[in-house]
């Protein structure tokens, strides 16, 4: 066989083995749309039935469900705003000043990625018990816990952005003048941007999906992860798919509007070449 | 790095000022680093020797606990719960292998054959980790049911009887409830956290150099092994770290995927900690020893792979 036809087959191997397996991440998500369209037999929304739209016309039937939405997106929000502020600011003392203790600031925020969640929970849990006793657990022990295990990652992200920035265009703009102030207002902060909005919706990602540091920190509280976990006991309604469609669905629609600019950009670009 | 060029940016003819300058704004860094490292330290350290301690109490919710330097809740968790442990180990290290399997021949065709593409491609790795992890893998409940055409395929097949000899499964014609769903099911949520840092390092290599590889008479599979793979081992290292840190800890897979027999660390800690009285001393001993065991495990793993910088 000539080196070409092998070359072939192999690109096509590796294709059809890289499609099965984005077939494989993608199938659930198809599977969730689908049977949030079922009308279930039984308790339990897991074998098709038939077709019906009930689910979608009626996401609150169950009110308790509903409330947990509720409770963890305040969460997420709360979770979001304070471990943005904080992890920015991180980023910043790192990639722009000198002080003592690197090395230590490295391990501190290196640690809680490098811990599995259970132990960061049951640790939380131990901790509030033995300060603010049990009754103190629910909605703020959940937001702080929260905001510590998205530090790190808001840090990363941010200090990402900033290492890949062009530190000339800050000397350009206090060669022209331009206060401390003013050159982080109008340079720095404009650029550093898009790295604090994927931090941000990082951290939301990872505050609104969590269940296992949730459930130790949450005393009588019920998060939305807390509910569908919960309802894998006596009842897996349709509605639950409803609100997993409905998430991803504007993942995907905010996927396409961030694509936007870019495909505007390259269709002007190839329209002016 | 850009910190340092940062402060040597200061021209030796301002030295003076600067200096006075620079003593008044020491104390920034400080500032900035105060209310995000406080919470770490007070929420994230502190708990950990708050744990440490709570692990040699005895007592019970009701009547408060004491210090009472009693070793047992470890020693019970290893004569005990040996078997969930071992589990935890076993299908954490499974998971990683077969993502690293699975995962770098995605990354690299994402990387290299891509092409205009590939930010797409690399957004179907990611978009289905926006929906709750709980509800995906309750779809896995309905796709390996045991009526479903997954299962029958499998048993037809022959495949099932070949699972059967290896341990993953005991009965052919069911998929569910066994170590064989729990460690599938871990390996569809965790996956995407080693394509991530895969494709991150295979999509810096210059190209160039596979052309050079087959200029030089080398074999597709010889430019992989001597080129592409030393090259993307930072991406390698991150991504197996990435993905055994959380499947170590994971309980939920073996939950809703698995069966009783399936039990690990992860399902007696939420256990003891959750819904038992006394339980919560024994589950900080494990959750201690979960913290030390992972830490050691990552540990001797970057210094073996040469690569502390990581850290």
């Amino acid at each position: 066989m000539t080196t070409k036809a092998v070359d072939w087959i192999k690109a096509h191997v590796l294709a059809f083995v890289a499609i099965v397996i984005l077939v494989f991440l993608v199938a659930p998500n198809a599977i969730m749309l689908l049977f949030s369209f079922n009308q279930p037999a039984n308790k339990y929304n897991f074998v098709w039935n038939k077709f019906s739209a009930n689910a979608w016309r009626h996401p609150c039937a169950s009110a308790d469900m509903c409330s947990s939405i509720k409770l963890s997106v305040s969460i997420a929000v709360i979770a979001t705003i304070v471990a943005t502020a904080l992890g920015t600011m991180v980023a910043f003392a790192m990639m722009r000043h000198r002080f003592k203790a690197r090395g230590f600031l490295n391990v501190l925020l290196f640690l809680p990625m490098a811990a599995p969640e259970v132990t960061m929970g049951i640790t939380l849990m131990t901790f509030f018990y033995n300060t603010t006793g049990s009754n103190s657990l629910g909605f703020w022990t959940i937001v702080i816990a929260h905001v510590m295990f998205s530090l790190s990652y808001v840090v990363v992200t941010v200090k990402a952005r900033l290492s890949g920035m062009d530190p000339t265009l800050e000397k350009a703009a206090a060669d022209l003048y331009a206060t401390p102030m003013q050159t982080f207002r109008r340079v720095t902060l404009p650029l550093v941007m898009p790295g604090i909005l994927a931090a941000a919706l990082l951290s939301f990602a990872l505050s609104i999906d969590d269940y296992i540091i949730t459930v130790l920190t949450a005393g009588n509280e019920v998060t939305f992860p807390m509910y569908v976990y919960a309802s894998f006991q006596h009842s897996v309604p349709a509605q639950i798919d409803v609100i997993g469609s409905t998430m991803l669905l504007i993942t995907l629609v905010g996927i396409a509007c961030a694509q936007v600019p870019q495909i505007v950009k390259s269709l002007r670009a190839s329209s002016a070449g | 790095m850009s910190a340092t060029t940062a402060d040597k940016a200061v021209p030796p003819a301002a030295a003076a000022p600067a200096a006075e300058h620079k003593r008044r704004l020491n104390r920034t860094p400080y500032l900035l680093l105060a209310p995000g490292v406080l919470w770490l330290v007070v929420f994230f350290l502190i708990p950990i020797f708050t744990a440490v301690s709570a692990s040699v109490q005895t007592g019970s919710l009701d009547m408060g606990f004491d210090v009472t330097w009693d070793w047992s809740n470890y020693t019970t968790t290893f004569s005990q719960y040996s078997t969930e442990v071992w589990h935890s180990l076993e299908y954490s290290v499974i998971c990683t292998v077969v993502c690293l399997v699975l995962g770098y021949p995605l990354a690299y065709f994402i990387a290299f054959r891509g092409g205009r593409w590939k930010n797409l491609l690399m957004a179907l790795v990611i978009a289905p980790a926006f929906t709750s992890f709980l509800i995906r893998t309750i779809a896995w409940e309905t796709i390996l049911s045991d009526h479903g055409w997954v299962t029958r395929i499998l048993s037809d097949t022959g495949i099932s009887n070949l699972m059967v000899h290896l341990g993953l499964l005991t009965d052919p014609h069911q998929l569910l409830n066994t170590p064989f769903s729990v460690i599938f099911g871990m390996v569809y949520n965790f996956l995407p956290f080693t394509v991530l840092p895969l494709y991150t390092s295979l999509e810096k290599i210059d190209p160039r150099l596979h052309e050079a590889g087959s200029d030089l008479y080398c074999s597709g599979l010889k430019t992989w092994r001597h080129v592409t793979w030393p090259l993307s081992l930072p991406g390698v290292i991150a991504g197996t770290l990435l993905t055994f840190i959380p499947a170590v800890g994971d309980y939920i897979n073996a939950y809703m995927l698995g069966g009783p027999n399936t039990h690990v660390i992860g399902t007696v800690i939420e256990n003891e900690a959750l819904r038992d009285v006394f339980g919560y001393p024994i589950a900080s001993a494990m959750g201690v020893i979960l913290t030390a065991g992972t830490l050691i495990i990552v540990l001797v793993y970057v210094k073996k792979a040469g690569s502390e910088d990581l850290l």
